[in-house]
């Protein structure tokens, strides 16, 4: 039983991660149905600039930890609407295969450009104040996973908030599902997709710098398997429903975790896989896709 | 019939393609100011172009559109909506997946004064109850009159000047029908907005214009005041029914 309620701590500390990034795929395939296959990149320099800004901070200090995740954030914001204005928008009106062919080479550019100065894996601070509590039983929850779960938690209320209260959010469910009606009502598109770009990518970079603190070495190529796996968790909660994508993140963290304890765990990496399959198979729509009507 | 006065909108040799189909032909038409003006022609044949067209939804190719003799045919569809125009598409468009209250609060996603804001939400509200009644539901629950009600009440809130209508009529039971219509009248009375409205139930849409324009295969084959398209033998057989 106590194994069981550390593996589900464990487990809800690495899906919290997958959420944050599989929200920015729910989000952007919300208001432009494709596939952003760069996010996961956003998701490595959120990580390396979380690097970066920690020289300018004192670590280990929970003052110095959220500056450097703000200031991560906002250049990560900055990072994915970027890439939106440059690569994506002059394809507005191409074949989806077009965008998804392109976001692929910006995931490329991405990788490629951090791997000519660095060749060796950084390790990476810790920025936050590190303890271990020992719970009755014997259950350990260490800081970090205190601060994974209780950052998620608090990202993910205020990403509904905006989305549910705030008139960009409003707006963004409105060209998520017309976007010729919203431009009807003045609702200029490309402000709202780059505001979504924007939010999506600061998810991403807290999620690259929550991961770093736990995994603490970053390399340029960090943001691949965990972006596949965000992007598998968005499917399985219903790609462009954002409760959807927090569940399946935190579902596939949970299950892996239990895989990953068994005495299957050299099948970790592709359980997200088989759950894909499965849910393709048995829920299409994904587990959250058609019950609710708050689609992004 | 009120006086011929300045034209509010005018479209002049308006040309619109999509690929190789000749969508409009120098379309060419004006809707003076404080009129209802309606646009009449069969399936396909242009109407729902024109008004795609003046709300810069799709590209014109040559010819011009002038508003308040200003001409505005390159600015982008957002726009268009912040010089005064409104527009409820074909097939209504209301946003499903938001509630009643908050569709009309989109449609005043322009206005910055919240009073105002306010105060027009009360005028929709009380020239469509129904939608006060439903103000929390989702609005793709809603019949199709409430959905249509929805989008004339959402175009409303941008406080417009110019109001287009794209067959406010279809697929709604008749009973319906009959009041959107007396409201488009009130609308256009009380709050002095200007109407061009698309139609194919020709009857209605000649009782309350003031002057009416016919489009076959993207051309404008006859204009009129309404109540000599109503008398006209061509008319009466081609949309009326005999
Ligand atoms: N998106 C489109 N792509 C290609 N052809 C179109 C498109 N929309 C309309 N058309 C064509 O343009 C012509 C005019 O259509 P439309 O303006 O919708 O007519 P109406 O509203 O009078 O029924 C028709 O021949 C129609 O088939
Ligand atoms: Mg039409």
């Amino acid at each position: 039983m106590i194994e069981f309620l550390q593996q589900i701590i464990n487990g809800v500390g690495l899906g919290a991660i997958y959420a944050l990034i599989a929200l920015g795929y729910t989000m952007v395939y919300g208001v432009l149905r494709f596939i952003n296959f760069a996010h996961s990149d956003v998701f490595m320099v959120g990580a390396f600039s979380g690097y970066l800004f920690s020289r300018f901070f004192q670590i280990e200090s929970i003052f110095g930890g959220v500056m450097v995740m703000i200031l991560s954030m906002g250049l990560c914001a900055l990072l994915g609407m970027t890439i939106e204005r440059l690569a994506y928008r002059p394809l507005r009106n191409s074949s989806k295969l077009n965008v998804l062919i392109t976001a692929i080479g910006v995931s490329l550019f991405l990788e490629y450009s951090f791997q000519i100065k660095l060749t060796k894996p950084l390790l990476f601070p810790a920025l936050f104040p590190v303890k271990s509590f020992l719970l009755p039983g014997g259950i350990i929850l260490s800081s970090t996973q205190i601060l994974v779960i209780g950052m998620t938690l608090f990202l993910i209320v205020l990403l509904q908030y905006i989305v549910l209260y705030t008139k960009i959010g409003t707006a963004m469910r409105a060209v998520s599902f017309n976007p010729t009606a919203a431009s009807l009502v003045g609702i200029n598109n490309d402000v709202v997709i780059s505001f979504t770009f924007g939010l999506g990518s600061a998810l991403a970079a807290a999620g690259g710098i929550l991961y770093a603190l736990n995994y603490p070495s970053i390399e340029p190529l960090m943001g691949v398997l965990p972006g596949l796996k965000a992007f598998v968790a968005a499917v399985v909660g219903g790609i462009g429903n954002i409760p959807g994508a927090a569940l399946g993140g935190l579902l596939l963290g949970v299950i892996e975790t239990f895989v990953n304890g068994s005495p299957y765990s050299t099948y970790t990496d592709a359980i997200a896989f088989i759950l894909l399959i499965f849910i393709l198979i048995f829920r299409p729509a994904g587990l959250l896709g058609k019950v609710t009507v708050e689609k992004v | 019939m009120p006086e011929i006065q300045a034209n509010l909108l005018e479209l002049q040799n308006v040309v619109v393609t999509y690929g190789v189909i000749n969508a409009l032909q120098n379309v060419s038409l004006n809707v003076s100011k404080g009129s209802i003006v309606t646009l009449l022609g069969g399936n396909g044949a242009g109407k729902t172009t024109t008004l795609r067209a003046i709300s810069a939804l799709v590209p014109v190719k040559s010819g011009q559109v002038l508003y308040q003799g200003e001409e505005i045919t390159n600015l982008k569809a957002h726009q268009i909506v912040s010089r005064g125009l409104a527009h409820v598409p074909e097939g209504r468009m209301v946003f499903s997946n938001l509630t009643v209250l908050e569709n009309l609060q989109m449609g005043a996603y322009l206005r910055k004064d919240k009073k105002k804001i306010k105060s027009q939400l009360e005028f929709v509200f009380t020239t469509f109850p129904r939608l006060q009644e439903r103000a929390k539901q989702i609005a793709g629950t809603l019949s199709g009159g409430e959905q249509q009600m929805l989008a004339i009440g959402r175009a409303l809130m941008s406080e417009p000047q110019f109001l287009m209508l794209d067959e406010p009529s279809l697929g709604i039971a008749p009973l319906l029908v009959k009041t959107i219509f007396e409201k488009i009248v009130e609308i256009n009375r009380e709050q002095k907005i200007t109407i061009l409205l698309v139609e194919q139930n020709a009857n209605l849409a000649l009782e309350i214009s003031d002057y009416g324009y016919v489009l076959e295969t993207g051309r404008i084959i006859l204009q009129d005041r309404s109540y000599s398209l109503r008398n006209n033998p061509d008319i009466r057989k081609a949309y009326l029914g005999g």
